[in-house]
């Protein structure tokens, strides 16, 4: 019945999922083994949204692959395959370096008690009762309460607690400590369950994987392939336009920014006047700036962990973590473990970051600041591998602006948005019927764990609506 | 179907969802969740291969009503009566 032009694309589909990060990936793979018909359009040249590499002489840069919660693997085996499981290994070696404290940790909740009775002394009870509060903490539970007051409730006065329990969550997702508590306690004790775990093989091995699921389970494919809009007719979802052609479906999985997706893709005439007023009031989070050091084949460094939160700032402060001239940044270190088929070593530096302090630099402004971020980044590194900048064959920084370029994201968000975006998100399909949204909103359905489980809860969202 | 068929069937789904899961020690009264080391994606797994095996629409407000073994037979029961 349907037609299918010279490019191998029908006339309708049962779900059109547009943007390919973890999130929509996962979506689309779900609803193919549910039985639907499922085309996957991407406008980069890759599958993986922010779950991205690149190549530069030789070597391969991870821009989001820094460490994940153990529970991506019940999720990858699930939603997934058992060779995608299989491939997730521990990162032993989570290091701190600040002016109030140094110190090594697998970051889980075993190490963490230890850790605070014995080098911060608190008491055993207090460290317990603190994991057991952020243990039970639901995302349906009360809002009012902020980190800050957690915090201030748990270990008053303890600026260096604060700052062991908060400068890695701020890294993982781009919150501060006037966001609520409840997008704190789920985030951290997801990672405190086990600690930190990554990808053998890299971000680019773990894409193709993916993609060869879904090919397998019937998923048409497109990259380089922009939607132009999402076409909403009396308050239904019909298809998209890409190329300047319309495909059909029952259903549009929006896996473009949230705030794309209403304002760009399927255009504020297809809402109403009061899901618009909540919709404004949501804050996308921060951006981030990285800068990639590639070391030269034949050097090496040694082992100086696997990520290291480093920072010469005096105190923890979600503002000075977003200045331009941060001190305080990650550095996640590759080894050949990562790559044991291409064994290299690279390092990874991260920093939150404002996409406004860097939209407004003209062409030579902008240079310059990359140019003295890379400088301030190489002499953080030198702490810790010394003569780095003799070893380094490749260094290149990325910006806001950067990411904006790739992601498309408003104001290249690299954390989706605030809390206040999971209600917008899961919102949408009762205001236009048919359109769903999957991607990272409200703290907490971000990161690589977070995404991909949204993925799963929005396939079930769409699978009823398709199946009613 | 009957109580045991319906209870059958809930076993099997959530042995596709864990295949460690074991069912010896499982008490019909208790939450499942705590017994089998279950969480909100595994409900929702549930939900989504009842659907596609009965057509079977349970919306969100009614999750609840799968959190131990002889309440999703009560539950399940008058939908499943035809199958």
């Amino acid at each position: 019945m349907d037609r299918t032009s010279p490019d191998g694309i029908s006339d309708h589909y049962d779900v059109i999922v547009v943007g390919s990060g973890l999130g929509g990936l996962t979506c689309a793979n779900r609803l193919a083994c549910a039985g639907h018909s499922v085309l996957l359009l991407e406008h980069h040249s890759r599958l993986g949204g922010l779950a991205t590499w690149f190549r530069r002489k030789g070597h391969i840069f991870d821009v989001s692959l820094h460490g994940f919660p153990f529970g991506m693997v019940k999720t990858c085996k699930k939603y997934w395959n058992r060779a995608i499981r299989d491939s997730i290994v521990q990162l032993k070696n989570i290091v701190f370096d600040n002016p109030q404290f140094s110190l090594t940790t697998t970051f889980s909740r075993d190490d963490f008690t230890r850790i605070l009775q014995e080098k911060f002394a608190v008491s055993r009870s207090t460290v317990e009762d603190f994991f057991d509060t952020v243990g039970r903490m639901n995302f349906y539970d009360d809002r009012t309460m902020t980190t800050r007051e957690l915090f201030a409730w748990f270990f008053p006065g303890r600026s260096d607690v604060h700052r062991l329990l908060m400068e890695p969550i701020t890294y993982a997702n781009g919150s501060t400590l006037d966001d609520p508590a409840i997008t704190y306690g789920i985030v951290f004790s997801n990672f405190m369950s086990r600690g930190v775990f990554t990808f053998q093989g890299g971000t680019d091995r773990l894409i193709g994987l993916m993609a060869d699921e879904l090919r397998q389970n019937g998923v048409t494919i497109r990259t380089g392939a922009r939607v132009d809009r999402i076409v909403v007719e009396q308050g239904q979802a019909k298809g998209v336009v890409t190329g300047g052609r319309f495909i059909a479906a029952s259903a549009v999985v929006s896996n473009s920014g949230i705030t794309n997706t209403v304002n760009n893709l399927a255009g504020r005439d297809a809402f109403s006047r009061q899901f618009l007023d909540k919709f404004d009031a949501v804050k996308v989070n921060n951006s981030s700036c990285q800068v990639y050091f590639g070391i030269r084949r034949g050097e090496s460094i040694p082992d100086i962990g696997d990520l290291l939160f480093t920072s010469t700032a005096e105190e923890f402060s979600s503002e000075e973590m977003l200045d331009m001239e941060t001190k305080s940044r990650t550095f996640s270190v590759y080894y050949p473990k990562t790559r044991p088929d291409r064994p290299d070593f690279t390092v990874v530096a991260s920093m939150n970051a404002n996409y406004d302090d860097w939209a407004g630099l003209d062409e030579e402004a902008y240079r310059e600041a990359k140019a003295a971020m890379i400088e301030r980044c190489f002499t953080d590194l030198e702490r810790y591998v010394p003569g780095i900048r003799g070893r380094v064959d490749w260094v290149e920084a990325a910006t806001p602006r950067t990411f904006n370029r790739y992601t498309l994201h408003t104001k290249g968000t690299s954390f989706g948005t605030k809390f206040e975006g999971l209600d917008i998100s899961r919102s949408l399909f009762k205001e236009v019927q048919g359109l769903f949204h999957v991607g990272s909103v409200g703290i907490i359905m971000s990161g690589w764990l977070g995404a991909i489980n949204y993925g799963v809860i929005v396939a079930n969202d769409v699978d009823g609506l398709l199946r009613s | 179907m009957t109580r045991n068929e319906i209870k059958n069937v809930i076993l099997e789904i959530i042995e596709d969802i864990d295949e460690e899961a074991d069912f010896d020690s499982l008490e019909a009264d208790k939450p499942l969740r705590d017994q089998l080391d279950l969480d909100s994606m595994d409900f929702l797994d549930i939900v989504m291969e009842l659907r596609k095996r009965y057509k079977l629409q349970i919306p969100e407000e009614e999750y609840p009503e799968l959190s131990t073994l002889n309440s999703c037979v009560n539950y399940l029961e008058p939908k499943l009566k035809d199958f």
